[in-house]
C-alpha cells in the first residue's frame, strides 16, 4: 500500500484512514443482531480499500437494516421504505466517482421496493446492494416478510405465513442485464467479508444477499444452519469468492462451481438445503446504464451555452 | 409570393379549426400555418383538439382531432372564442365541436364533400342531414371536393391532404407561401426530396383550388415589433428552460400531458450535456433526480397529475430533508386518471399540501408559454438558495398551445455552477440554520469533512436523528421560516385595470389571457372591473389584502370544480370553492368566491366577460356571444 520506495523516500499517502474514520454513530441493533457483524465488514473493506470517507456514500430505505448509514462515518441518506435503489442510481447517475454501498432488507427490498430491486439489476449501476434477510420484519415487530419460511407464526398471520417464500436469487437471476448474484452470511465474518469486497471490486450492480439472524423475532430461521455447518454449501471456484484456506475448510459441503454459468447459478439458487454461499453469477461485460447517464459530465460551459442557441434558432421566426 | 386576390377583406383577428379523424395530420397542418403566420409577425395562439385514444373509430363525434389557430394583428395570448372559419374532413367530427361551442352562427365551414357519394348508404344519410342541420344552425358551409383535387396530385390522398387543406388555407389569410415552403423543408426533409417536393405541390395547390372555389379572403396586418421572437409550445419553453438553467438529468415516466416535454429535452440534451432518465415508475423518477441533485447535480422531474400522487412520499422526503428539487407539474383533468389530454388547475391544493406532515415549499405557476421558460430559471434558483423543493405548475393548456415570444437571451449565470467539492469545516452542522430565516448552506457529497447522514427522520442541525419536542419543533419552524424569507423578497402584483372598482378577477396560471382579454373588454364599457394574476401560490404574494380591499366583489376564476350555488344541497355552509378561492380566503379572511368550468377546455374570454357583466348585473352580454363553455 505505501512503504519505502526504491530511492528510499517515503510514499507515504497524504491521508491514512483507519477503522475510526469510517465509525459513525454506535450501532443500536438488538445484541446478537447479525448487523453488527456486516457493519464491521463493510468498514474494513472501506479501510482496506481506502476509500476517503467523502467519497463513500451509504444509501439505505426504512427498516432494522437501513439504520446502516446512521452507524458509518461517511456521507450517507437515510431515505423512504423501500426507495434505496431509485436514490442511489441518481446518485450515481451523475456522480461516478462516489463509492454507493445500498443497504436493504427483505421487506424493503424484496416486497415494497420489488420494482426498484428488477431495475436496479438491469441498470447494473456500479454499487454493492446488501440485502439482509432475516426473513421477518423487524423495526414493526413481526410481520411476514417475503422471504418468512411457510409455517412461520407472525404478528399478521399467527397460525403461519400462509404461502411459500420468494426465492430472491432466482428473481435476481431472471433479470436481464444481471451481472452479479452472491449469498453470504452474517455468522461467517471471513466469508461475509470476501463476499462484500468481492462485490465491492465487481464494476457494476452487485447483489448480495446476506442471511441474517434476528435473536429477537426470527432466530429459530437460521439457527440449524448456524449450528451445522453442512447445511450451508460453500461454491468455490477460481472466479469466485476467494477464501483462506483455514476458512475453506471449515466447510463440510463445497461445490465447485463457475460463475459464469448462469443455468447453473439457477439450479444452485433453486436448492434450499443446503444453502449456497459463494459468488453464485458473475459477468463482467454487462452494460452499464451509467455509461448513458454519464454522457455529457465534462461539457464546457460555453458549448453548452453554444447549443443552447442552436436551440433556439430552431424556433426562431 | 402572396395570393392576394381583389376584394380582399382586412381584419384584425380570425380564428381557424381544422378537424379530422385522428391520424389525418390535422395538427401538422395548423402548426405550420400558426409557424408561417408568426414568421409574417402576426399574433399567434394555437391549441390542439386532441381525442383522449391513439386511433378512436373513424368519423367519430368522439374521436375529433385537430387543431385551433388563432392570428392576430395584435398579440394573442389565448384561443379565443367562436371560430371563424372550419376545415372538417368529414361532418361527424364537427358535432362534438358545435357541442362545445367552438362555432357561432356565421362560422364558415369548409366540409369534404366525398362522403356524399360514399358507396354506404347510411354515411350518404348521415353526411346529408349533417349539412341541412349545420345551415339550419346558422353555419355557412361549403361543400368542397378536396380529396378529389389532391388525387390529381397524389395516388394516396389521406396522407396528403393536409398539406392541401393548409394552401388553402394559406390563400384565405393570404400567407407568404414561400414560408410555407419553408417551415415544409424543416420539416419534412428527413422523408426525403420527393416527399418535401409532393408536399409543397399539394400546398399551391390547395391554395389554387380555394382561389378558384371560394370568393372571399382576408388579411391581417403584421405586429410591429423588431425584437427578435421565438416560437414555441409551453412543453418545448418549459423543455428549453430545463436545460437554459443548467439542469443535468430530468428523471420522468411518461404522463400526458407532460411527457412530449421531456421528449423535446431528449431530442436536444445530448448537445447540452444532460441526460433523460426514464424511471421504472413516477416514484423511481422523484427517488432518482433526488439522488442527483444531493450528490450535487441539479435535477428535475416532469410530471401531470396521478404521477403527483405517487410521487408525495418523495416531495415530503426532500422537504424534510432540504435537498432542492424541481418538479414541473403539467397539470390535467383530474381526479384520479380524470382528462389525461385536456386541461384543469386543479392540483393546486395538492401540490400544496399532498405530502404529508408540514411540508412547507415553495409554488410558482407560469401564466403564459414564455414563462414556462422562465419560471424554471428560477425554479432552479430558488430550490438552490431556499434548499428546498420548487413545484412549478403549468397546464395540458400551455403545454400544447403555441405562440410567439421574445428569444431569452441564453446566460451563464441562468447555468448551475460546477459543484463546490472543496473542504468543508466539520464544526458547521450540515443543517446550519440561520436562527432568524431558517437558511443554510448543504455539504456535498466529495467535501472532506461535511459527511453527514441524511434522514427523513426528525433531526437536529447536525442531521442527528432526534424525537425531542425541541428539536422536532425548531426543525419545523426552520422550514416553514423559509418560505416567509421568500415572500419578504416578493413584490405585490401588479393590478391590471384601476386599483379600485366593483370587481377583482383574481386568476392564476394558464387563464390570464383569457381573463384580461374579458377584462378589457369590459373596461372598455366602462365597467369598473380590474384583474390581478398570481405567479407565487407557496408564498403568495403580498399585499394581497390591501389590494383586494379597493373591490366590492373578489373572485377567482379558474379551472377547477366549485360548487354552484343554486344546486340541490347547495348553501353557504356545504359549498365547495374553487382551489385559489380556498387559500386566499383562509389566507385573507376575506369574502372571495369563485367562478369555474371544468369542461377540459380552456376558460375563453366571452364566457368570463358574461360572467362579470352577469356580476355587475349589467346587461351586456346580449353581444351576440354564445356560452362557449357549455359543455357536452
Amino acid at each position: 500500500m505505501f512503504g519505502l520506495k526504491e530511492d528510499w523516500s517515503l510514499d507515504a499517502p497524504p491521508r491514512y484512514f483507519t477503522l475510526e474514520d469510517y465509525t459513525g454513530n454506535e450501532a443500536r441493533w438488538c445484541p446478537g443482531c447479525g448487523g453488527h457483524s456486516v457493519l464491521g465488514v463493510v468498514q474494513r473493506i472501506c479501510r482496506d480499500k481506502q476509500l476517503p470517507p467523502e467519497k463513500t456514500v451509504s444509501v439505505s430505505g426504512i427498516g432494522c437494516s437501513s439504520r446502516f448509514p446512521h452507524y458509518m462515518a461517511t456521507y450517507g441518506f437515510h431515505g423512504l421504505h423501500g426507495r434505496a435503489l431509485p436514490i442511489a442510481c441518481g446518485i450515481k447517475s451523475r456522480r461516478p466517482d462516489l463509492n454507493v454501498w445500498v443497504s436493504s432488507g427483505d421487506g424493503d427490498c424484496f416486497s415494497i421496493g420489488a420494482g426498484h430491486w428488477v431495475h436496479a439489476i438491469r441498470y447494473n449501476m456500479d454499487m454493492v446492494l446488501m440485502v439482509f434477510d432475516n426473513a421477518i420484519y423487524g423495526l414493526t415487530k413481526a410481520q411476514t416478510s417475503p422471504t418468512t419460511h411457510q409455517g412461520t407464526k407472525t404478528n399478521t398471520h399467527p397460525l403461519g405465513a400462509p404461502l411459500p417464500s420468494i426465492n430472491p436469487l432466482t428473481v435476481t437471476l431472471g433479470v436481464s442485464n444481471v451481472s452479479f448474484v452472491a449469498q453470504t452470511v452474517d455468522w461467517n465474518v471471513p466469508h461475509l467479508y470476501a463476499t462484500l469486497k468481492t462485490a465491492y471490486e465487481h464494476k457494476g450492480f452487485s447483489f448480495v444477499r446476506i442471511l441474517q439472524r434476528c435473536p429477537q423475532f426470527s432466530e429459530h430461521t437460521y439457527e440449524e444452519y448456524k449450528k451445522d455447518a453442512s447445511r450451508l454449501k460453500l461454491l468455490k471456484h477460481e472466479k469466485g469468492i476467494q477464501l483462506d484456506d483455514k476458512i475453506t475448510a471449515r466447510f463440510p459441503v463445497q461445490h465447485e462451481h463457475d460463475p459464469s454459468d448462469k443455468a447453473k447459478a439457477l439450479t444452485l439458487a433453486n436448492d434450499l438445503d443446503p444453502i449456497p454461499i459463494g459468488l453464485l453469477y458473475w459477468d463482467p461485460d454487462a452494460p452499464s446504464y451509467s455509461d448513458f447517464t454519464r454522457l455529457g459530465l465534462e461539457m464546457p460551459v460555453d458549448k453548452k451555452i453554444a447549443a443552447l442557441n442552436d436551440a433556439l434558432d430552431h424556433f426562431a421566426i | 409570393m402572396n395570393t392576394a386576390c381583389p376584394g380582399k377583406k382586412s381584419v384584425d383577428e380570425y380564428i381557424v379549426e381544422i378537424v379530422s379523424d385522428a391520424g389525418e395530420g390535422a395538427q401538422k397542418a395548423g402548426q405550420i400555418f400558426g409557424a408561417v403566420s408568426a414568421k409574417m409577425g402576426n399574433g399567434v395562439w394555437t391549441v390542439e383538439i386532441i381525442p383522449a385514444e391513439i386511433k378512436p373509430p373513424a368519423r367519430s363525434p368522439a374521436g375529433a382531432s385537430g387543431i385551433r389557430v388563432r392570428v392576430g394583428a395584435d398579440a394573442i395570448t389565448n384561443m379565443g372564442d367562436e371560430a371563424n372559419l372550419v376545415v372538417a374532413f368529414n361532418e361527424q367530427v364537427l358535432f362534438g365541436r358545435i357541442a362545445n361551442g367552438a362555432y357561432s352562427p356565421g362560422t364558415i365551414i369548409l366540409l369534404e364533400n366525398k362522403w356524399r357519394n360514399d358507396p354506404d348508404k347510411e354515411i350518404v344519410q348521415q353526411y346529408l342531414n349533417a349539412v341541412e342541420g349545420f345551415t339550419e344552425q346558422g353555419f355557412i358551409v361549403h361543400e368542397l371536393a378536396m380529396e378529389e383535387a389532391c388525387m390529381a396530385i397524389t395516388p394516396t390522398p389521406a396522407v396528403g391532404k393536409n398539406m392541401f387543406v393548409l394552401g388553402i388555407l394559406c390563400h384565405l389569410l393570404n400567407r407568404d407561401l414561400d414560408k410555407a415552403a419553408h417551415e415544409i423543408q424543416a420539416i419534412f426533409k428527413r422523408k426525403g426530396e420527393a416527399t418535401v417536393a409532393l408536399n409543397e405541390q399539394l400546398v399551391r395547390a390547395g391554395c389554387e383550388f380555394a382561389a378558384t372555389q371560394l370568393t372571399f379572403n382576408f388579411d391581417i396586418q403584421p405586429l410591429s415589433n423588431d425584437r427578435s421572437l421565438i416560437v414555441t409550445n409551453g412543453n418545448q419553453a418549459l423543455g428549453l428552460g430545463v436545460m437554459a438553467s443548467g439542469m443535468e438529468l430530468v428523471s420522468m415516466y411518461p404522463i400526458t400531458p407532460a411527457t412530449s416535454a421531456s421528449h423535446y429535452i431528449a431530442s436536444v440534451f445530448p448537445s447540452v450535456g444532460g441526460c433523460v432518465h426514464q424511471a421504472e415508475d413516477e416514484i423511481a423518477a422523484i427517488g432518482f433526480a433526488i439522488g442527483a441533485s444531493y450528490a450535487g447535480k441539479t435535477a428535475c422531474t416532469i410530471t401531470s397529475g396521478p404521477g403527483l400522487a405517487l410521487k408525495t412520499e418523495f416531495l415530503g422526503l426532500a422537504v424534510m430533508t432540504e435537498i432542492p428539487l424541481v418538479i414541473c407539474l403539467v397539470q390535467r383533468g383530474g381526479p384520479s386518471t380524470g382528462l389525461p389530454t385536456k386541461v384543469e388547475q386543479s392540483d393546486l391544493l395538492a401540490s400544496l399540501f399532498g405530502a404529508t406532515g408540514d411540508t412547507p415549499k415553495i409554488i410558482l405557476a407560469a401564466a403564459t408559454i414564455e414563462e414556462c421558460f422562465h419560471f424554471v430559471v428560477t425554479a432552479r434558483k430558488l430550490a438552490e438558495q431556499f434548499r428546498t423543493p420548487v413545484i412549478l405548475l403549468t397546464d395540458a393548456n400551455l403545454a400544447t398551445g403555441v405562440q410567439p415570444y421574445p428569444r431569452p437571451q441564453i446566460c451563464e449565470e441562468w447555468l448551475a455552477p460546477p459543484i463546490d467539492q472543496s473542504k468543508w469545516d466539520p464544526s458547521i452542522p450540515a443543517y446550519n440554520w440561520d436562527e432568524k430565516t431558517g437558511l443554510s448552506q448543504r455539504p456535498i457529497p466529495g467535501q472532506e469533512g461535511g459527511e453527514y447522514v441524511v434522514t427523513g427522520l426528525s433531526h437536529t442541525d447536525r442531521s442527528k436523528v432526534a424525537y425531542d419536542p425541541a428539536s422536532h419543533q425548531k426543525g419545523c419552524a426552520m422550514r416553514s421560516r423559509k418560505i416567509a424569507v421568500l415572500q419578504s423578497t416578493l413584490k405585490p402584483p401588479e393590478i391590471f385595470g384601476e386599483k379600485t372598482g366593483d370587481l377583482l378577477i383574481i386568476g392564476w396560471g394558464s387563464t390570464k389571457g383569457s381573463i384580461e382579454e374579458a377584462v378589457q373588454r369590459a373596461q372598455k364599457e366602462e365597467i369598473k372591473v380590474s384583474a390581478v394574476h398570481l405567479r407565487f401560490l407557496s408564498p403568495l404574494e403580498p399585499g394581497l389584502k390591501k389590494i383586494f380591499a379597493g373591490f366590492k366583489q373578489l373572485i377567482t376564476i379558474e379551472i377547477n370544480y366549485t360548487d354552484e350555488i343554486e344546486q340541490p344541497y347547495i348553501n353557504e355552509e356545504s359549498q365547495r370553492y374553487a382551489q385559489l378561492a380556498l387559500l386566499l380566503r383562509a389566507r385573507t379572511l376575506m369574502d372571495i368566491d369563485s367562478w369555474s368550468h371544468v369542461f377540459g377546455q380552456p376558460i375563453q374570454p366571452g364566457a368570463i366577460y358574461r360572467e362579470i357583466c352577469r356580476r355587475l348585473g349589467n346587461d351586456h352580454s346580449g353581444s351576440g356571444l354564445t356560452d362557449n363553455n357549455s359543455g357536452e
